[in-house]
């Protein structure tokens, strides 16, 4: 008989029984199907989440291409496009925001690579559920879908903002774009939410209960930390967007009244009655404020391993770090109110979100000490992964030191719904997050592909998208302090506003270079992929359990065998030792600190 | 700048997901069960299976709690009157049909009907793996129907919710009535749903045995799918709650 | 590469600071009483914030630098870090952060916490998509009363806010396109929307205030200055979002008094 453990339930199973079990999960699936469509391996689906992501952040950029240009010429005629109306620059910038915040920011570091990762960082041979794992990237892939196809239905694509705050998104009448476009936006939504939920699940379970021996959790990598946390925050924060998108689905189209008050539009009574537009904010934003965390979480968890590996040292204060990322989950669930300082909430109840926003700067601010004192007395060893995990702490640092004036209500009064704001979460979500996905690919490509990526272009790409980074969103900062608004399709109207377009003009020419710059990367990922140089199995000479693994790794992920574990995740440059790293599989050493 | 080694020596193609023709670095061997390669024994399973239904509830708990929050805020909040310029309360509480009393009771038989279902399953699966056909069930065990109880009483329930909305919408409130009125259609109807997922996860579970699915397993999903459905009760308790006192 | 990395990321650090210390595009010179304090406190919070971002840039371009691998396998420093540096940076930063916005909550609370005077100049501005119009209660210092179904955008002034002629509180209401109002008084704004969010923002007087339907929502400047100011709609309503301005005119007394007169005599 094969015992089992106890608990409240001492079922054994027959020898029998556990050898048939025993076979299927060995066996790795057969067919084209089965292993590359409806695959239940976290391996495929971590990829598949990759490519999906890799997709949606061509069409966002693509649509922030047209943004910008119409934003200089606006009366220009475009092949194929014809000229973009105001109404379609907005519904440009609510795809751009939402297929961005959605499909490339909440899915590729997390479903792409935690989905691939984090079972084999903690030594598992796959998630906890795997069909639920397959399930939720195909409701993913099917809200992606969805959301596309608001493109192409009469009235077209929503125009209310990736924020869709009502009545502006609860009234079929209130512009184009909101009949039929913004119904499918929000099940778009809807449907992301759930297949967010069930990746949540299986991340959270996996962590808690599938770790390997000797893997404590204050011995899990600080990926693995942030990806269950980023999880955690999901859990908490996708049932209440599923809500909201709920109530505002029945307003749009059942006549109740949540968040539309009297109102005319085009001079007609709609027929809705005291709703509240404040309640869709605060709905919105409660799921809104931890989203940007969920974006931004996995990337400083790899950024932590980065600096780690890449300057041959153990990462500076890793309880400090796991105790930060804790803070900023937490603390992420009690600042919603800081996007609301102008809406008409109460004065006293924005002074009481200021001072909690405030107070979510510090775990953020201890992170960035740590990776400057990770880096200190370092070797760095400057391949594609490290540079843009130095990139991301710059990044960081200022889209960081942007948030503090938008905090301070006082100083909110004038900022709110300017450039500055844009400049703020583009350079943290938009730059410093995707970051974190280009360094997770130049990283980890050798162990998903076998082959390395061509490190000429990879350290192109990084100086062209690094200083072109800047240069389309330093000067949105002063756009903005000279009070240039957002959502203005174009600048032709007010007269103060007019008068930045040479700032515009010098972001489009930026954009256009940027932009074109990633084209050097897509290169590099597909033809590394055929051509790259071969991997080794760990060629960064890092102490993780995924480099102790074949290259890639085989269907069960250790071949048959499970890891022990008896080290850190960091433990580089140990005095004594012969090599300048540990694996995490290696004898214990002696406690030298 | 430091170079390292990054010879990649490979002497045999790699293979990326086919069953392991390679052997990787040697790994101490062993450990507990909690994450080998080998499908993992019975209490890990169930363990693993309860704490993801657990994991799932919470999305489920928050859902709620975010409908509740609209709920007590909408109660509250005053709206401006056009006639006047004055801010008045527009809030009409909805008189309730006794009909969902006769629901509740049903849906809590229906919750006992599960519980017993569930602790007929644990026996059946501790008694095949004693066997070695661990499919066929014996003749010994507990043949009650339980489960096709819960599958009935369920259904019952749904369809006396169904009914229920009929007599409210008889009554003059619809869904777009007032404030209150869309709240009840909105509270029952997305707890209605969820019943039917459970009620789903029951059928797939009544008809795993025509599969012959592992007794282990389908102990595991009745198991989870019990603790779901008790989970589903409560919410209704709580919802009828909300809807009858905070009104 | 690590001199590469310094060099790259002083630059960027030391031009950017250079166009927000030289104001090169800056915000338009303070015109209300409440500016004065708003634009110090931006003072010290770029000072603070820029003092820490300029630090933190060139610690992190030095670094880079410093510790660039020799190609020698000798060996990092081996520490796991140092929890005294933990507690004293994470302190400092609380206090600069929390102690930073202490300082600005009494301006917001006095232009915030505070109701406006008794004294003050009422003016009730409606939003709605795409126009601002500005309603003065005349004489009688009462509003008199709208009704949606009355409205009818395309007459502009009293019919676009439905004003309901049969109520005697609105024979001497004034509705203007252009928001006129006196210096050096208190001006209170009772902000409405007629169908979507709209935000009403004068960027010379730091005033911003959403305008959403439902509510009658009331705030207070002061104007110091007089001249013309423009507004902007600060918050996506639609279509027409970016040609939704307005004009402010600050003038003394004497010429909103007879501005306001002849308004009113218009309406005879």
């Amino acid at each position: 008989m094969v015992g089992g453990t106890g608990g409240g339930e001492t079922i054994t199973m027959s020898m029998h029984e556990s050898a048939v079990q025993a076979a299927h999960a060995h066996a790795a699936p057969q067919g084209f199907i089965r292993k590359w469509i409806f695959s239940l391996d976290h391996k495929v689906i971590g990829l598949q989440y990759f490519f999906l992501a890799l997709a949606a952040v061509f069409v966002g950029m693509f649509l922030s291409l047209l943004m910008r240009i119409h934003l200089i010429w606006p009366g220009a005629v475009l092949p194929f496009f014809g000229e973009i109306k105001p109404e379609t620059y907005l519904s440009l910038l609510t795809m751009h925001g939402t297929i961005m915040v959605f499909f490339v920011l909440t899915t590729a570091p997390q479903g792409g690579f935690g989905n691939y990762f984090l079972p084999i960082q903690i030594g598992a041979p796959d998630m906890a559920f795997p069909v639920l794992n397959m399930l939720s990237f195909w409701t993913t892939f099917l809200g992606f879908i969805v959301l596309l196809a608001a493109f192409f239905v009469a009235g077209g694509a929503p125009l209310h903002g990736w924020t869709g705050y009502a009545p502006l998104s609860a009234l079929q009448s209130a512009g184009p774009g909101e009949g039929l476009g913004a119904d499918l936006w929000i099940t778009s939504i809807a449907i992301f939410c759930i297949g967010a939920l069930m990746g949540a699940l299986n991340f959270i379970t996996t962590t808690l209960d599938m770790r390997a021996k000797g893997m404590t959790m204050m011995r899990m990598p600080l990926t693995v930390w942030a990806w269950f946390i980023t999880a955690i925050l999901g859990l908490l924060a996708f049932g209440v967007l599923l809500s909201a998108g709920i109530l505002l689905l029945m307003d749009r189209n059942l006549g109740t009244s949540f968040f539309v008050p009297l109102v005319t539009v085009n001079g007609q009574l709609t027929g809705h009655k005291g709703g509240s537009p404040l309640l869709w904010q605060h709905l919105f934003w409660f799921f809104g404020h931890p989203e940007v965390y969920i974006a931004i979480l996995p990337a400083m968890g790899l950024c932590s391993q980065l600096l780690s590996v890449f300057s041959r040292k153990p990462i500076f204060g890793y309880k400090a770090m796991v105790y930060a990322m804790l803070s900023i989950g937490f603390l992420g669930f009690m600042v919603w109110g800081h996007h609301m300082f102008m809406s008409g909430m109460s004065p006293y109840t924005a002074f009481a979100f200021s001072i909690m926003t405030m107070g979510i700067g510090v775990p953020s601010a201890i992170k960035t000490f740590n990776w400057l004192g990770t880096i200190w007395r370092g070797r760095i060893r400057f391949h594609s992964p490290m540079l843009f995990a130095i990139g991301f702490v710059s990044l960081f640092v200022t889209g960081g030191i942007s948030g503090p004036f938008l905090a301070q209500p006082v100083l909110d009064i004038y900022l709110h719904e300017t450039y500055f704001v844009i400049a703020h979460f583009h350079l943290i979500m938009g730059v410093a997050s995707i970051f974190g996905i280009f360094a997770a690919t130049y990283y980890w490509f050798p162990k998903m592909f076998g082959r390395m990526m061509n490190e000429t272009l990879g350290k192109l790409h990084f100086w062209l998208t690094f200083i072109g980074a800047y240069a389309i969103f330093m000067p949105m900062h002063y756009y903005g302090m000279s009070a240039g608004l957002r959502r203005y399709s174009q600048s032709t109207e007010v007269a103060y506003i007019l008068k930045l377009l040479p700032l515009q003009r010098f972001i489009t020419f930026a954009a256009f270079i940027t932009i074109a710059s990633q084209f050097l990367f897509l290169f590099n990922l597909f033809w590394s992929m055929a051509k790259g140089k071969k991997a080794s199995d760990n060629p960064w000479e890092a102490t993780t359990l995924e480099w102790i693994t074949a290259t890639p790794p085989p269907h069960d992920n250790f071949g048959g065998q499970t890891p022990v574990v008896h080290n850190g995740p960091y433990e580089y440059s140990v005095p004594g030792a012969p090599r300048d790293y540990v694996m995490q599989t290696d004898p214990e050493i002696e406690p030298a600190h | 700048m430091a170079s390292f080694s990054t010879t990649a020596t490979v002497d045999a193609p790699r293979i990326s997901l086919g069953d392991g023709e390679i052997l990787p670095p040697v790994l101490s061997g062993g450990g507990d069960d909690r994450s080998g390669s080998e499908k993992p024994d019975y209490p890990t399973r169930l363990r693993r299976a309860r704490l993801g239904l657990v994991v799932a509830l919470t999305p489920i708990f928050m859902l709620f709690v975010s409908f509740t929050s609209a709920y007590i805020v909408r109660q509250g909040l005053p709206t401006l009157d056009p006639q006047t310029n004055l801010l008045v309360k527009d809030w009409i509480p909805v008189k309730l049909p006794t009909l969902l009393l006769v629901n509740t009771f049903v849906l809590l038989l229906s919750s006992l009907g599960i519980e017993l279902a569930r602790r007929q399953f644990r026996g059946q699966a501790v008694l095949a793996s004693a066997r070695t056909a661990p499919e066929v069930s014996s003749g010994e065990q507990n043949k009650m129907p339980w489960l096709a109880m819960t599958l009935g009483l369920g259904l019952l329930f749904l369809f006396g919710q169904w009914t229920a909305w009929r007599q409210l919408a008889a009554s003059g409130f619809y869904v777009s009535s007032t404030p209150s009125s869309s709240f009840v259609y909105l509270l029952t109807g997305t707890h209605a749903v969820h019943l039917m997922g459970g009620i789903l996860a029951l059928f797939v579970a009544s008809i795993a045995a025509l599969f012959r699915k592992a007794m282990a397993t389908r102990s595991i999903v009745i198991d989870v799918t019990a603790w779901y459905w008790h989970f589903m009760a409560a919410l209704w308790i709580y919802i009828l709650c909300l809807l009858e006192f905070a009104r | 590469m690590g001199l590469v990395l310094l060099v790259v990321i002083w630059l960027i650090t030391l031009i950017s600071t250079y166009f927000f210390v030289a104001k090169t595009w800056w915000l338009p010179a303070g015109a209300s009483a409440a500016a004065a304090g708003i634009d110090h406190h931006f003072t010290v919070t770029f000072i603070l914030m820029g003092a820490v971002f300029v630090a933190a840039q060139l610690a992190l371009g030095f670094l880079v630098w410093k510790y660039r691998s020799d190609g020698s396998s000798s060996k990092a420093e081996y520490s796991h870090g140092n929890t005294n540096l933990e507690v004293i940076w994470t302190v400092l930063t609380a206090v600069l952060f929390v102690g930073m916005n202490l300082m600005s909550s009494s301006i917001w609370a006095s232009e915030r916490f505070r109701q406006a005077e008794a004294s003050a100049v009422h003016v009730e501005v409606t939003a709605m998509q795409f126009a601002w119009y500005f309603r003065y209660p005349g004489p009688d210092g009462k509003f008199g009363l709208t009704k949606p179904e009355l409205e009818d955008a395309s007459a502009g002034g009293e019919a676009a806010l439905g004003l309901d002629s049969k109520d005697p509180a609105s024979k001497d209401d004034v509705v203007s396109g252009v928001m006129v109002v006196p210096v050096n008084r208190e001006i209170e704004v009772i902000l409405r929307a007629h169908d979507v969010i709209h935000s009403f923002f004068i960027p010379a007087m730091r005033f911003k205030q959403d305008a959403v339907p439902g509510l009658a929502i009331h705030m207070h400047f002061t104007p110091i200055q007089t001249g013309e100011y423009e507004i902007a709609c600060a918050e996506l309503c639609g279509l027409g979002h970016y040609k939704m301005h307005g004009i402010l005119k600050v003038v003394s007394q004497e010429e909103f008094d007879q501005w306001l007169a002849a308004r009113e005599a218009e309406k005879l």
